[in-house]
């Protein structure tokens, strides 16, 4: 017969929690630097260069994280990397996070007024110097409740790293729904852990949100 | 190991594929239909008088958003089965869906519904609407056409969302990826295609609703006509070229 839902599993789901968190934090890190990236190419000067990001936007945006998670860790598999399936999940994720942050900061950019760009230019300022000095400190401050809203969207697509093997909350609920099958209780757990880690995150990023728009009023 | 690329093994496999692009798209227009169509209500309740209803919607909208969607699918496919509903996997896919999309779509219509000025509302009351023709006319027509964007953006993420019903094998693209992959053993390449044919999806979706978008909003048409006549006319003179460009330096 089926065993009954002990502290034990409770603590298991628990600590399975600290590796959603571990690969949210990767996918962030890896998808903000490859974010940057796409954003700088997508303003670039060089048109070849911006539509080169327009169509990486345009394709990564079209295509569900499931497929990319697959193409990841079976095409790097038959090439004869067998990477252990945390970094196969940080890599896909990286190239998903990345076009859409990217998409998500080249908005804040260019919601920058043009007349800044024009008298970084009258100081002589460079490209780079433009950028560094005027231009992003203005707009990290416009794209953090948009950014933050993103990182609950980062934390819910971690569950998809449990399809390809990684033991992170939602695999943790599968493993003991298979060993006792009790998945009402065991998701409905799974479900609140969740809500508890992206519900705070969802409220700062609209009180940010809330923030700016009164600034500007 | 030396790997090479094979496609010529799926050949035999893209009615299959075509089938799976089908169903995927099937499953996507009934939950976005269906799901609109509740989260309007759901966006009319959260601003209702009845404390009880809006504060029951807003526990809703905020649990959909802040919970991953797979486990909306595990809680909603085992969790009903375990306590005596079974339905087909399909119809478990597209109601986690409906549920999911209802919650983003209310949110959003409701953004649209608060910037619909509290005057205009008034000048209808004025002019004698019934309450069923101000919400519809004055204020949904207008929020909608407003949020159209973000509800289309919802729509394709949705759509790719669709991808994990194959956890629970619901037969849909994924699903079917997984079924083709394991008889030809040529993963990398079926993934490959896939990836193709949710790319063409989701450009058919974005096409289909800017159509949709064109149609419906006339009056967003008539204005675009009018402004573009307009700068025709502006720019014509020689003078107003001169002005345009000036800012570029």
């Amino acid at each position: 017969m089926f065993g009954s839902f002990t502290l034990t599993h409770l603590l298991y789901l628990f600590t399975s929690i600290g590796w959603t968190l571990v690969l949210s934090a990767l996918a962030f890190a890896l998808g903000a630097l490859g974010g940057f990236g796409v954003l700088l190419a997508r303003i670039s000067p060089r048109p070849w260069l911006r539509w080169l990001a327009v169509v990486y936007i345009e394709c990564i945006q079209g295509i569900p994280l499931l497929i990319l998670l697959f193409i990841v860790y079976f095409g790097l598999s038959v090439y004869g990397f067998q990477l252990p399936s945390l970094v196969a999940a940080g890599l896909a994720m990286m190239v998903y996070v990345s076009a859409y942050l990217g998409d998500i900061w080249r908005g804040c950019v260019e919601a920058m007024p043009k007349p800044q760009w024009e008298a970084a230019e009258c100081l002589a300022f460079s490209r780079w110097q433009t950028l560094r000095l005027v231009i992003i400190p203005q707009a990290v401050r416009l794209s953090l409740p948009p950014t933050v809203g993103f990182l609950v969207q980062i934390i819910k697509m971690t569950s998809l790293a449990s399809v390809i093997g990684f033991v992170e909350l939602t695999r943790a609920g599968q493993i003991i729904n298979n060993s006792i099958f009790q998945p009402f209780l065991i998701f409905s757990i799974v479900g609140a852990f969740y809500f508890a880690l992206c519900y705070p995150l969802s409220r700062w990023s609209e009180a940010m949100e809330n923030k700016l728009n009164v600034a500007n009023r | 190991m030396k790997y090479s690329l094979d496609f010529a093994a799926l050949l035999d496999y893209w009615p299959v594929f075509l089938n799976g692009a089908w169903l995927t798209l099937k499953m996507t227009a009934v939950a976005v239909v269906v799901g609109v169509a509740v989260g309007t209500l759901v966006a009319f309740a959260k601003r209702s008088r009845y404390r009880l209803l809006s504060r029951a919607c807003s526990a809703y909208i905020e649990v959909v958003r802040n919970t991953p969607f797979l486990v909306q699918i595990f809680l909603l496919y085992f969790g009903l089965a375990s306590v005596g509903v079974r339905m087909p996997t399909f119809a478990a896919a597209v109601l986690a869906m409906i549920i999911n999309i209802a919650a983003y779509a209310a949110e959003i219509i409701r953004a649209g519904l608060e910037a619909v000025p509290r005057g205009q509302i008034e000048a209808a009351e004025c002019l004698g609407l019934s309450k069923w023709r101000i919400g519809w006319h004055v204020m949904l027509q207008p929020a909608i056409e407003k949020v159209y964007p973000a509800l289309t953006g919802q729509f394709l993420l949705m759509m790719q969302a669709s991808a994990m019903a194959s956890q629970i094998s619901a037969e849909e693209l994924t699903a079917i990826a997984n079924t083709v992959q394991s008889t030809t053993f040529r993963s990398l390449e079926t993934y490959i295609v896939v990836a193709g044919l949710y790319l063409a999806l989701s450009l058919i979706i974005k096409f289909a609703t800017g159509l949709l978008g064109e149609y419906l909003f006339r009056r967003r048409r008539v204005l675009r006509k009018a402004a573009a006549r307009s700068a025709r006319l502006m720019v014509e003179p020689g003078q107003a070229k001169v002005a345009s460009h000036g800012g570029a330096a």
